[in-house]
């Protein structure tokens, strides 16, 4: 197993660790959900009509819960460091730990979307595209997420600072996975808005690491 | 293969307050170095700065290998060691598991980290958390990947302070053997370190 490997897998198992993994974004993700037709009323129509916004939505808060914790535990306990002086640059490290979060939260939550937004009213065949527009979202989410973590180390009460700070940059995301799933109901084009949200969730992988690094040697020196 | 550390003119700030102007140091293979100086004087923050953790305000630090000067960002990441107050270690996670990671990540073997473990006593732990672990085991297991995984410069922050009066000496053997070796070791002590060493003064 390479070096590459084995940072894999105690990212793995740290994200896996971290507030309870995929079970606790899953199911913040469906009781959140479920309040809407208790507070909407539960008239089939009008909750199919807000079912993809609100997917959406409560998809990008359920993202951010245990983002907190992605860089401040390597911080306090000194293995930040031991990262630093390791073979692979921070930049690389960043994006291992990143992909760890969407695997064992993201991933999940893409599982879950097509399931909370058909229960809420929209058409079943709309769920492989919500499948997939969720996945990448998710992607977009975990990659600016730590950036928003790693830019929050060393400050008391990080958890509230990173959701203010990471929430405008997720709105791209959710304007364009939910403009995807508006499209396809009514029968419009809906692959642009999903090449778009593609395109953002790419470019969040390719740049935020250099910003989650930088972060990061700023907040150890 | 470090086998020279330079440090000339070194200058480190912390906020407003300068640390230590003019330090020079220069540590060279089969040499430990014992850092003495006042709390504050800057003992951490000269292996941090050593490390590259810190940028001095001015100054220089260089590592020569066998054939002259190495690139600074090489000899960090592949020759050198530094254990901080903080040992790194997860406190959720099996001590095998910490063990294994922070050896194989610094270049060693997963045998050799086992290895190191019954070196260093901790054969008996390997199976538990780390949070059960005392302060001095906890010492012992981050020094575990000193012997786990060989990098010729070892930057030592109080590496004494949790440990007893078995596991000082024992430490102390590990060090006369890796200086020995021809490796390197800068530790800030205000203990003395149980091997023949050199020392260095820091503070204005």
């Amino acid at each position: 197993m390479s070096v590459v490997g084995v940072l894999v897998r105690r990212e793995m198992s740290l994200a896996w660790a971290r507030g309870g993994g995929a079970l606790l974004a899953v199911g913040f993700f469906a009781a959140a959900t479920v309040m809407l037709p208790l507070a909407l009323g539960p008239a089939p129509a009008r909750l199919a009509a807000v079912s993809g916004g609100v997917t959406w939505v409560v998809l990008a808060l359920a993202s951010l819960l245990s983002l907190d914790r992605m860089f401040e535990r390597d911080f306090d306990d000194g293995a930040l460091d031991l990262l630093a002086l390791g073979p692979l640059p921070l930049e690389v490290v960043a994006t291992i730990k990143c992909l760890a979060q969407w695997t064992v939260s993201g991933a999940p939550l893409a599982l879950a979307a097509p399931i909370v937004a058909v229960a809420l009213g929209a058409k079943p065949a709309a769920a492989p595209m919500i499948f997939v527009a969720a996945g990448l979202g998710g992607l977009a989410f975990a990659f600016l997420g730590g950036t928003g973590a790693a830019l929050a180390l060393a400050s008391r009460r990080g958890g509230v600072l990173i959701a203010v700070v990471v929430l405008p940059l997720l709105t791209p995301p959710v304007i364009f996975g939910g403009v995807a799933i508006e499209n396809y109901t009514s029968g419009l084009p809906w692959l642009t808005p999903l090449c778009l949200l593609a395109g953002y969730a790419l470019g969040a992988v390719a740049l935020t690491p250099f910003a989650m690094a930088g972060a990061c040697r700023n907040a150890q020196s | 293969m470090i086998t020279a550390l330079n440090v000339e003119d070194l200058a480190i700030q912390r906020g407003e307050r300068v640390l230590f102007r003019h330090f020079g140091l220069r540590v060279v293979a089969g040499e430990a170095v014992a850092l003495v100086g006042a709390n504050g004087a800057g003992k951490t923050s000269l292996l941090r700065a050593v490390a590259g953790m810190i940028r001095p305000v001015i100054g220089r630090i260089g590592f020569d290998g066998p054939a002259g000067p190495l690139s600074i960002d090489d000899a960090r990441r592949q020759g050198c060691h530094m254990l901080g107050h903080y040992d790194g270690l997860k406190a959720n996670r099996h001590v095998r598991d910490e063990l294994v990671f922070q050896s194989r990540w610094c270049g060693g073997t997963a045998e050799a980290a086992l290895a190191a473990a019954t070196r260093l006593n901790l054969t008996r732990l390997l199976d538990l958390e780390v949070r059960v672990l005392s302060a001095g085991q906890r010492r012992r297991l981050a020094l575990a990947r000193l012997i786990g995984a060989p990098r010729p410069l070892w930057l030592l922050d109080e590496p004494l302070a949790p440990l007893d009066t078995v596991s000082r000496a024992l430490l102390g053997e590990v060090m006369a053997e890796h200086v020995a070796g021809g490796g390197l070791i800068l530790a800030a002590v205000h203990d003395p370190l149980p091997i023949p060493v050199r020392t260095a003064e820091i503070g204005q």
